[in-house]
């Protein structure tokens, strides 16, 4: 982005007239630009395929063509055979040492988590799942080899379908059955909520299966000294992986050091343990090699986890007028053929999200992980919220068409006010703060909403071939994961606090060290605005430190758009606890007691005199350590570890108005436009530009992505060429703005942003295609809604096949 | 990229690439590469012997030779749209050009390229198929010319003999009062087209004289609608032209894909027909 985009950013906040200019001084509500892009935007990066080891080798792995079946025979002797082949293995060959790849949410106390060995040894549950590998020179040779290995497959039914999978007597994906777990969760009288209700709203939604498609591919390279273990990953979780490969593979941790280098994003897909990670440090211990692999793009299709995948049974009762009296709402979730790392968890992540910002009395949640013979699901962008939020969603346009109202009209009659937070909501979340009127109102301002609905009206009257349908989401997400106490009532096996160190080097400058491991979100340009206001040292003086756990030695890393509310935190608290050190070491200087001392633009001055020392000076004070008072150690140094006593709740107001060509099925978004409200903003251009990317995101799911998988379990959409992704091309400008109401939960008043735009736009897109279509009958459109679903639907309304 | 191992010759000359593609029937011409690689890439296809005839001149470049204009087969799609001499005389062919791929593709690939691999799917078969243009190919026995009609034999298969070479193609210029219009239908910018229509008209008082109707991604080669060529004729432009159109299907089988089902793509073919000769016969 130019200086002039980023100029015209900050004109279109200032227009808005929501959020205050900063004063001038402070850092925190810039549009800085990134510190990070100049290196990667000129290739001096670290990719992890980038890297290179003295004596590195290459692994490629052997993917099972069947979805199910029992391995009989493996034989990769004449893979061995191969000139520049050091090695070939079967996954009979780990058996006795590859472990089991880890669940880490065990949902309920029904779950069943099956052994998930990262090699198969006696049974493939899933296309593309690894039978053997070939360690070779350079990946052309272990490519070649792959091809001379010979595996006998005995053929097992594949499991596709998830209430096939569930009827008794069906075949199996694993022995105990295709049953992951079940959990419920009742408030209120449901049952008292639904009986004689004047309007109930029954529908079921398909989340599609989506393949999540990060700019760079996943890339391992593992290696060992005879000692300890150093493992690159293309990961969003160094910490967390270090510990789960540290129990995987028995490699004790505090010789084991995981380095998540440059990553080139996520959205949820590098928050796993996976096959290959464990599998390169086995070979490295093995072979005494380091050893690198690098997946293709078709190799990550399938093998990459994947997304979404829920049958939503939604039903909400309300009253004549539309007020909510009651929901219901009964999943099925497709865990794919194992649980990994927070598999079960997604779907539980939206389990207090349907009801979303609405008020109602009772609530039912119940939900079913299905084993079936697919790729496992897991997080991906907002990881059960937007899921949770579409079925919300869809089912309030779908009540104010029950009723003949205006869909925000339906909302409005339902939605918390800006003067009832905190509130409580059915679910037990508690909403700290929020504001949706005022979101609504300027979204409905910048869209021309009445304008566009008189344009709707005249296309409708005119029986115009492309009709006009207007779309509406008012989300909410809880993010921010998350509070320690409350994932262990989740069950969840870990906790959800940030480690942040602040570290003042002799020349003033400043180490700043975070625990949340960044994939592109520009940690370390928000962490240098955030610690330069807090130190008051320049922008430019501060280096972030991060994705290494022998740099970073403590984090839980970035996922659930906790980096900021969560880590930022606990950067900030690190530079209070240096302050208060620096305090008592300026006051000893000074000769004043540190009462007298007041702190500002870096320097702390004796009040009603001139005497000051800069922090810089005290840095150099410590550092050389000629007089310090007592008690005071020779460091500026500290550590915060920050854990929240509560989720945060963005919120905000998305508009869509599509275009569709009832001839042909085609669709067109002709405007959209997005309020958000995730509170304070430290660095606007880096929040619009998650905004961007997340409604991108959102449309994808809408309008074009779907992993589609043949009934034998074959995944067609292996290639770019078959999963959609859209371009700038296929999108339109978006108008965004944002309101800004503060978290009360913490010190800088944030939100998270990471995958609001995400969460919002998949059902205002999808209720506008809807919205078009009304008229002739049309009362959904399956997702993704591509032109020969929405011809099909208007042509099946035409017959009077949809009711 | 991964391919499996293939050996490599880039041709001196086009007696050269010829002679290695008659000694050796499992060897393969690169041209761009851009639907060779991925391919290769993919293990779908284990050629031998890459020719490559990216160094030839002499198969490069845009010729108006009075009658016809002459594009060499080497020419990537990026000449071709932006040439005068195609924008001009057969102005269908930039049209249609400008919607392949992307900027990067159309740097890469080749005019030639493209319709020497007879993907249905691919834009320009269909426009060279209704604009009846001849194919020149090159061997070492001489150069043969092959009609648009008879060039797409079936799925990726041309008339192309082994051990000849596309050389270029020969588009006849159409002359005065024609329109044109390539209507594309694709899900993103990029995509392939789920349907495609290449549509030429001769105007004459306010009537269609003569039209010409390519259909891409209808079927295992591209096809000519001549259902709709033969039902348009001498109709006025106006409310006639819908119900000529609704043969334009005709004789079709198009295929089932992720994208789209046969009888979707028939329903596409009348409209897309529909649409392609109104904007050709500057229809409002």
């Amino acid at each position: 982005m130019t200086e002039l985009d980023a100029g015209l950013v900050g004109e279109q906040i200032a227009e808005s007239g929501q959020i205050a200019e900063p004063d001038g001084r402070g850092e925190i509500g810039r549009a800085r630009r990134r510190k990070e892009d100049a290196r990667l935007l000129t290739g001096h990066t670290r990719w992890t395929d980038n890297l290179q080891q003295p004596g590195m080798v290459h692994v490629m792995f052997l993917r099972s063509p069947m979805a199910h079946a029992r391995i009989t025979r493996v034989d990769v002797s004449a893979a061995r055979e191969l000139p520049g082949v050091l090695a070939a293995y079967s996954g009979q060959d780990f058996a006795d040492e590859q472990g089991s790849l880890p669940c880490a949410w065990p949902v309920s106390e029904d779950i069943v988590i099956p052994d998930h060995p990262p090699m198969a040894v006696s049974e493939v549950r899933y296309v593309g799942e690894a039978v053997a590998c070939v360690v070779a020179s350079d990946r052309y040779r272990a490519a070649d080899a792959l091809e001379a290995i010979e595996v006998d497959y005995e053929p097992l039914p594949a499991v596709m379908d998830m209430h096939d999978a569930l009827i008794p007597g069906s075949p199996k994906v694993h022995e105990s059955g295709n049953k992951a777990f079940s959990a419920t969760i009742t408030s209120g009288d449901v049952e008292a909520a639904f009986r004689d209700a004047p309007v109930v709203i029954d529908r079921t939604y398909i989340q599609q299966r989506l393949i999540p498609s990060a700019m760079e591919p996943r890339a391992v390279l593992a290696s060992t000294d005879g000692d300890s273990f150093t493992l690159w990953s293309s990961t969003q979780i160094p910490h967390v992986l270090r510990v789960m490969l540290a129990v995987t593979t028995g490699i004790p941790e505090h010789r084991l050091r995981v380095i998540a280098p440059d990553v080139g994003g996520g959205f949820g897909s590098k928050l796993q343990v996976t096959a290959e990670e464990v599998l390169c440090l086995l070979l490295t211990r093995r072979l005494g090699r380091p050893v690198k692999w690098s997946e293709s793009r078709t190799e990550g299709n399938l093998t990459v986890h994947h997304g979404r995948d829920q049958i939503q049974h939604i039903r909400l009762a309300a009253e004549a007028d539309g007020r909510i009296r009651g929901l219901r709402v009964e999943l099925l979730a497709d865990m794919g053929a194992y649980l990994m790392l927070v598999t079960p968890g997604v779907p539980m992540l939206g389990s207090s999200m349907f009801n979303a910002i609405y008020k109602m009395d009772a609530y039912e949640f119940a939900c079913t992980g299905v084993f079936t013979t697919k790729m496992p699901t897991d997080a991906y962008r907002g990881a059960g919220r937007p899921e949770a939020t579409y079925a919300i969603e869809r089912v309030m346009d779908e009540l104010a068409a029950e009723l003949g109202i205006d869909p925000l009209e339906a909302r409005r009659r339902n939605w918390i006010r800006h003067d009832e937070f905190p509130y409580t909501t059915i679910s037990g979340l508690t909403y700290d703060s929020g504001n949706y009127e005022a979101a609504t109102e300027r979204a409905m301002a910048l869209f021309g909403y009445d304008k566009l609905r008189a344009e709707q009206v005249d296309r409708r009257d005119r029986g115009d071939p492309v009709q006009l349908g207007i779309g509406v989401s008012t989300y909410t997400e809880m993010c921010g994961l998350a509070p320690s106490r409350m994932l262990g009532m989740a069950n969840y096996g870990a906790g959800g606090w940030e480690h942040g160190s602040v570290r003042m080097l002799p020349t003033g400058k400043v180490e700043v060290v975070t625990g949340t491991s960044p994939h592109g979100q520009g940690h370390v340009t928000s962490w240098s605005q955030i610690a330069a206001d807090a130190l008051g040292v320049p922008f430019d003086d501060i280096t972030v430190l991060h994705g290494d756990t022998a740099v970073a030695h403590k984090g839980m890393d970035t996922y659930g758009s906790r980096s900021l509310v969560i880590g930022g935190v606990a950067v900030l608290q690190a530079c209070e606890k240096v302050k208060d050190k620096a305090r008592k070491l300026a006051a000893h200087l000074l000769e004043c007691s540190p009462d007298d001392l007041e702190f500002e633009a870096g320097a702390f001055k004796v009040r009603g005199t001139g005497a000051s020392r800069t922090i810089q000076e005290l840095a150099f004070a410590a550092f050389t350590a000629h007089d310090l008072p007592e008690g005071v150690e020779a460091r500026l140094d500290a550590d915060a570890t920050y854990d929240p006593e509560n989720y945060s709740f963005p919120h905000g107001t998305h508009l869509c108005a599509v275009e569709v060509d009832t001839e042909t099925g085609m669709i067109r978004i002709r405007s959209y436009v997005a309020v958000d409200d995730v509170g304070k903003v430290v660095n606007p251009l880096i929040v619009e530009g998650q905004v961007h990317g997340g409604i991108a995101q959102g449309v994808a799911q809408a309008l074009f992505e779907e992993a589609v998988y043949d009934a034998d379990g074959n995944l067609l959409t292996a290639t770019m060429a078959d999963y959609l992704l859209p371009s700038a091309a296929d999108l339109p400008a978006f108008t965004t703005d944002r309101t800004e109401t503060p978290s009360t939960g913490n010190p800088l008043g944030v939100k998270g942003v990471g995958e609001a735009g995400t969460i919002a736009s998949t059902p205002a897109v999808v209720n506008a295609v809807v919205d078009a279509l009304r008229p002739r009958g049309v009362h959904d459109v399956q997702m993704p809604c591509t032109p020969e679903r929405v011809w099909r639907a208007v042509q099946g309304a035409r017959g009077g096949a949809r009711s | 990229m991964i391919p499996a191992r293939f050996d490599y010759l880039r041709a001196g000359s086009l007696e050269e690439a010829c002679q290695a593609l008659a000694s050796d029937e499992d060897a393969k011409v690169l041209a761009g590469g851009q639907s060779l690689l991925p391919l290769l890439r993919l293990r779908l296809s284990y050629p031998t012997t890459l020719v490559d005839i990216g160094r030839l001149p002499e198969l490069s470049g845009i010729e108006d030779r009075g009658d016809h204009v002459h594009i060499g087969a080497m020419t990537t799609h990026d000449e071709v749209m932006r040439s005068p001499v195609v924008g001009a005389a057969c102005p269908l062919v930039a049209m249609a050009t400008a919607t392949v791929a992307d900027p990067a593709v159309r740097h890469r690939g080749t005019f030639g390229g493209s319709l020497a691999h007879g993907d249905p799917a691919g834009d320009l078969p269909a426009v060279v198929l209704a604009l009846d243009g001849v194919f020149v190919a090159r061997s070492e026995r001489g150069e043969r010319d092959i009609p648009a009609a008879e060039f797409f034999v079936d799925y990726l298969e041309t008339s192309l003999r082994p051990g000849e070479i596309l050389a270029g193609v020969r588009i006849p210029k159409l002359g005065e009062g024609w329109g044109y219009h390539y209507e594309k239908f694709h899900r993103t910018a990029q995509a392939w087209a789920i349907v495609g229509v290449a549509a030429a008209v001769k105007r004459s008082n306010g009537a269609i004289q003569e039209a010409r109707v390519g259909l891409t991604n209808m079927g295992s080669t591209p096809s000519r609608a001549r259902a709709v060529e033969a039902a348009l004729r001498g109709v006025e432009i106006g409310e006639q032209v819908r119900p000529a159109c609704e043969a334009a299907a005709e004789g079709t089988s198009p295929p089932a894909d992720l994208h789209a089902q046969p009888d979707y793509r028939r329903h596409l073919a009348k409209v897309l027909t529909y649409r392609a000769i109104g904007k050709a016969a500057g229809a409002p």
